[in-house]
This record gives structure tokens, C-alpha cells and sequence, in this order.
């Protein structure tokens, strides 16, 4: 018998297998947390970000869902978990998860009509459902700070041991831990039978409906898990600065977990993870050297990776990895 | 009563504006029947089948399939109840592999549309499900090809494959061998030969060298109406298709030659 071609490294059949340059991934985390002390607080925002653009990726990247109004999760997340804290539930695991949870309820709500749309449509109504909660947060300021914000809110030391530090040991630590669940739990969705026929909606939604897949009802759970990820990440980010703002409902926050996938890779697992410290570092220094031209740099990069690396960062790595 | 067709349409009706594309259409078709739609172009079949697999509504009329009212139901609802058709031209899933094209189906079929957390790959049951399809269909060397990568005739037996992996208890294929090059229309037939001897196909076919092959009745639909049902050497030397098909004159040609043969 004449040899099979291998498994393409993408397909759902090999998606539970670790790539051996996972742990590099990891690894790099880690040796980021010894060896730049200063910049902790500024990892940890990175970890955050790459959880929601994860959360994204899962959407947009395996269902072909278009959206631009994931800061919606990643607000009611935050808030919810700022509210828990100040209101006197200290406990942060359990914020956390609270803060997801209510991101998931709102994801329920909205998605079953919201998903009846695709492409152009769904953009603008998802990103017209972010401006409505942006600016509901903002007349809402009894319960949300308005303007201000919510700070000065108190969490129980992590898991009843670890003090918060003013340096962000145990927020950096904290956050990482999070996302690497995070990752574990959307692996193991994509290398399900529900991970395969979400592929099958974003090849081609309209065969899936007709060989009897239940399409609306997938993507509403996927849409759901994708939001608790996301109300997760935002939780995190009020837990770990003690302080929620309007910008967590802004548009920019959406834009910037698009952006992130876009550079890392669109449609592979690490996609955020690898484009969050790429476009963070980039935006946070170049703004550092300069506070209006910053953007230019950031335009080239993405330019540069449409241009010469489709399937972003990871794309580019795993062909090089190929070929060595 | 005896046993209920496997797809009994009643009475349906069509019409595009002033086009009435369907006429009063009625048929039987039984389990395990091999009955093929034939008819001149715009006699209506593929309205027919829309209207059969759900994707058209009828203006009167009625679908039962086993005896039960489809007439409303959506297409994927009537997928899931057996009633599955093929598609003229290929609707697949261009960036999947063979193997997960299939899977798709066969997870749906097995009712894992909302398993979550199981791997896949350590299903066997269902993988052994869709690889026995590719082997039927020969494919099974490419089962690790991306679609989109696929000749287009093999892309015309995935399309037939994903069909039989839901199992059907009604088979609706619209053309099945439009676009397959001749070589491979042995392998069309061989797969459709060894389908389950209770599944009742209904086939719309041009090539009537397919049409002898597979089926044992044969419906002749001309502007919406069926003008006669037969065996297919019955239909096939009935002066009135052939008058259809041919013309009068022509009609007559054909015979005369067929006696001089």
C-alpha cells in the first residue's frame, strides 16, 4: 500500500497533540516574570489581552464569526468582578468566574439574535450593541463610577496565601495561570466533534444547515464560551489593577484583540497569545517615543503581516519551522 | 393498509409568477425503490427536488415521508428525519479535509453535534464511519487531501459521500454524474449499487446509460407534469417520450432505424 499523506498539522485530528514549540511559549512567560521585575504590571495587561484575543480567535477564527464587539464581554466582566469586591465578595478565583459567568449571560442574551447575521451586518450590529453598553456604563455612574471608574476595591490574598504585591509578583502569576486553563479548555473544544463543525459553519454555514446541524444553537455556545473567556480576561484586568474604567467597553479595547489575532494568526490557537506581546510592546513603546506617531508604526506592522505573512506570526513560524 | 411509501408526494403545485413549474405532480415512491426523474430541460426537475428537499415551498400540495407531513419542515429538519438530497453542483467544505468533510456528516448522524470536550480523534466509531464511506467511494488515499484540492469529479463523489453518511432513508441526487469524467462513472455507479437495499433513491439524471443502469422506474416530466411512469425499457421505446425528446419527425427517424438495426 502506497504511503498516506500525513494529517495536515491544522485538522481536528491532531489539534490535542502539543506542538513542540508550545512550551517555548510558556517558558518564554516565565522567564519574562524573573527577568523584567519592572515591567510586571505591564505583563500582566499583556497575559489579559492575549486571553481576550484568545476568547476571539475562537469565534472568529474557528466559527467565522465577525465580531467587533467583544469588549462588551470584557467590560460586564470587569465590572461585574470590581462590583463583587467592593460589595465585600473578596475572594478572587471565584470573582473571577462570577465575572465570566455574567459575560456569559450577556452572550446568551444577545447571541441568538445577534448570530442570525453574518459578515458586514454582524459587524455593525455587534459593534452598535458595544456603543450602546459603552455608553449605558457611562450614564449609568450610581453603580459604575461613570467617568471615574470603580478603584479602591480590596481582594483576599490568592487562594487564601499570596499577598497582592505593589509589584505585581502574584497578579503576574495569577493572570498566567488563567490563560494557560484557558488555553487547555479551548484546545480541547476545537479537537471535539462540536470544534469540527464549527470549522464546517465558517467553510460553508449554509450545507451545514442543510445536512440537519443545529447552526444557530453551535454558534450560540460557542459565542457563550468565547464570552465567558472574554468576561474572564476583564475580571482579571479590574482584579489585578484595582480599577475598572469606561475603556474596557471601548471600541479600541475590541479593535486591539482583533489586531492582536491578525498579527499572531487567525484560525490557530496560539494566535493571540503570540500577537498580544507583539502589538502590546510595539504600542507601548512606541507611544513611549513618540504619543501621536506610534500609530504609523503599528499600521506598517500590520501591513507587513498581511503582506508577507498570511496566517500572521504562528502562520510564518510554522512554515519556517517546516522547512528547517 | 400496507406499508407506507417511503415518499409519497401529493398533488404538488408551483408556480414563478405566471410559470407554473410544478403542475399537480403525484407519486409513490417506495422502499428501496431505484426511480429516476428524467425529462427534456425546464420540465421542472430541479424545482421538483427543491421542493422535495424543502428548499422551495410548495403553493398546494403535499410531502409525506413515511407517512409523515414534511411539507412545512425545513430542509436540515428533513435531513435529520432521512430525507437527504445531493446537490448539482458541489457545496462542500473547500478548506477541510476529505475525511473531516465526511465527519462532519457522520458526527451529525451520530448526534455529536454538540459533543465538547471528547476528542474527535479517539472516536473511533465515528472516524471508522467515515473512512468505511471513503473506502466505498475509493477514496480513501485522499483522505487527508483538503477538498478544495480534489479533482472535480472526486469533489462530485465527497458530495455524494456526505449524503450517504447521513444515512438517509429517501435519497434525492440531482445529477450525480454531471461533471464526472467518464472513467469514473463506474465508481458512481458501484457506490450507488451498494447503498441499503430498504434506502428508496430517487435520481435526476441525463446520461440515460446511468439511468438504465440504476433504475427500475422511471418518471418522464415534461413542463411540469408527469407524462408516464414506467420500466425504463418501457419508457424508452414509448413513442410519446420519444416524441418529447426527439420531436415528431425525429421520433419517427429513430424508430425506422431502430428497425433497420
Amino acid at each position: 500500500m502506497s504511503a498516506l499523506p500525513p494529517i495536515p498539522r491544522t485538522s481536528v485530528l491532531r489539534r490535542a497533540r502539543m506542538h513542540p514549540a508550545e512550551p517555548l511559549w510558556w517558558g518564554a512567560a516565565l522567564a519574562a516574570f524573573f527577568l523584567f521585575p519592572d515591567y510586571l504590571s505591564f505583563g500582566t495587561s499583556v497575559l489579559i489581552m492575549a486571553m481576550l484575543a484568545l476568547s476571539l480567535g475562537l469565534v472568529l477564527g474557528f466559527a467565522g464569526v465577525v465580531t467587533l464587539g467583544h469588549a462588551v464581554f470584557f467590560g460586564v466582566g470587569a465590572y461585574t468582578a470590581a462590583l463583587l469586591a467592593i460589595g465585600g465578595w473578596t475572594e478572587p478565583v471565584t470573582g473571577a468566574l462570577l465575572g465570566g459567568l455574567a459575560a456569559t449571560a450577556v452572550a446568551l442574551a444577545t447571541g441568538p439574535l445577534l448570530l442570525r447575521l453574518h459578515g458586514l451586518p454582524l459587524v455593525l450590529a455587534t459593534l452598535a450593541l458595544g456603543v450602546v453598553f459603552y455608553e449605558a456604563a457611562n450614564k449609568a455612574g450610581w453603580i459604575t463610577g461613570g467617568d471615574d471608574g470603580l478603584f479602591g476595591m480590596e481582594l483576599a490574598p490568592l487562594l487564601g496565601r499570596y499577598e497582592w504585591t505593589i509589584f505585581g509578583h502574584t497578579q503576574y502569576l495569577y493572570a498566567l495561570a488563567w490563560l494557560f486553563a484557558a488555553v487547555v479548555l479551548v484546545r480541547r473544544i476545537l479537537a471535539s466533534p462540536f470544534g469540527l463543525a464549527l470549522e464546517g459553519i465558517r467553510e460553508n454555514a449554509p450545507r451545514m444547515r442543510l445536512i440537519g446541524a443545529p447552526v444557530l444553537g453551535q454558534l450560540v455556545v460557542a459565542y457563550a464560551i468565547s464570552g465567558f473567556l472574554a468576561g474572564v480576561a476583564g475580571a482579571l484586568s479590574a482584579q489585578t489593577t484595582a480599577f475598572v474604567g469606561l475603556q474596557v467597553f471601548a471600541l479600541e479595547t475590541s479593535v486591539d484583540a482583533l489586531l492582536m489575532l491578525v498579527l499572531g494568526g487567525i484560525g490557530s490557537v496560539y494566535g493571540g497569545l503570540v500577537g498580544a506581546p507583539l502589538y502590546m510592546s510595539v504600542k507601548y513603546f512606541t507611544q513611549q517615543w513618540d504619543p501621536h506617531l506610534w500609530k504609523l508604526f503599528v499600521a506598517a506592522l500590520l501591513i507587513l503581516a498581511t503582506l508577507i505573512a498570511r496566517g500572521g506570526l504562528v502562520g510564518l513560524l510554522g512554515r519556517l519551522w517546516r522547512r528547517r | 393498509m400496507n406499508v407506507p411509501a417511503a415518499l409519497r408526494i401529493a398533488g404538488l403545485r408551483k408556480s414563478f409568477g405566471g410559470l407554473v413549474v410544478t403542475d399537480d405532480v403525484s407519486l409513490d415512491i417506495a422502499p428501496g425503490a431505484r426511480h429516476a426523474l428524467i425529462g427534456p430541460n425546464g420540465a421542472g426537475k430541479t424545482t421538483l427536488v427543491g421542493l422535495l428537499s424543502g428548499v422551495l415551498r410548495p403553493d398546494a400540495g403535499r410531502v409525506l415521508l413515511e407517512g409523515r407531513d414534511v411539507t412545512t419542515l425545513s430542509p436540515g429538519r428533513r435531513a435529520r428525519l432521512g430525507l437527504v438530497r445531493s446537490f448539482q453542483v458541489t457545496s462542500l467544505f473547500a478548506n477541510l479535509t476529505l475525511l473531516e468533510n465526511l465527519l462532519l456528516a457522520v458526527n451529525q448522524r451520530h448526534h455529536a453535534a454538540f459533543a465538547l470536550f471528547g476528542r474527535l480523534a479517539a472516536r473511533a466509531d465515528l472516524i471508522a464511519a467515515a473512512e468505511a464511506i471513503l473506502e466505498r467511494l475509493r477514496l480513501a488515499e485522499l483522505r487527508h487531501q483538503r477538498v478544495a484540492e480534489l479533482a472535480y469529479g472526486q469533489q462530485r463523489l465527497v458530495e455524494i459521500g456526505i449524503a450517504l453518511a447521513l444515512e438517509p432513508r429517501v435519497l434525492l441526487l440531482d445529477e450525480p454524474a454531471a461533471g464526472i469524467p467518464g472513467a469514473e462513472v463506474p465508481l458512481l455507479l458501484e457506490a450507488i449499487a451498494s447503498l441499503p437495499d430498504d434506502l428508496a433513491l430517487v435520481i435526476i439524471e441525463h446520461d440515460m446509460q446511468v439511468v438504465r443502469q440504476v433504475a427500475s422506474l422511471v418518471t418522464v416530466l415534461v413542463q411540469g407534469r408527469v407524462l408516464m411512469t414506467g420500466t425504463p425499457a418501457a419508457v424508452m421505446t414509448s413513442p410519446e417520450v420519444q416524441a418529447v425528446y426527439l420531436g415528431r419527425t425525429g421520433a419517427r427517424r429513430f424508430a425506422a432505424e431502430g428497425l433497420h438495426a
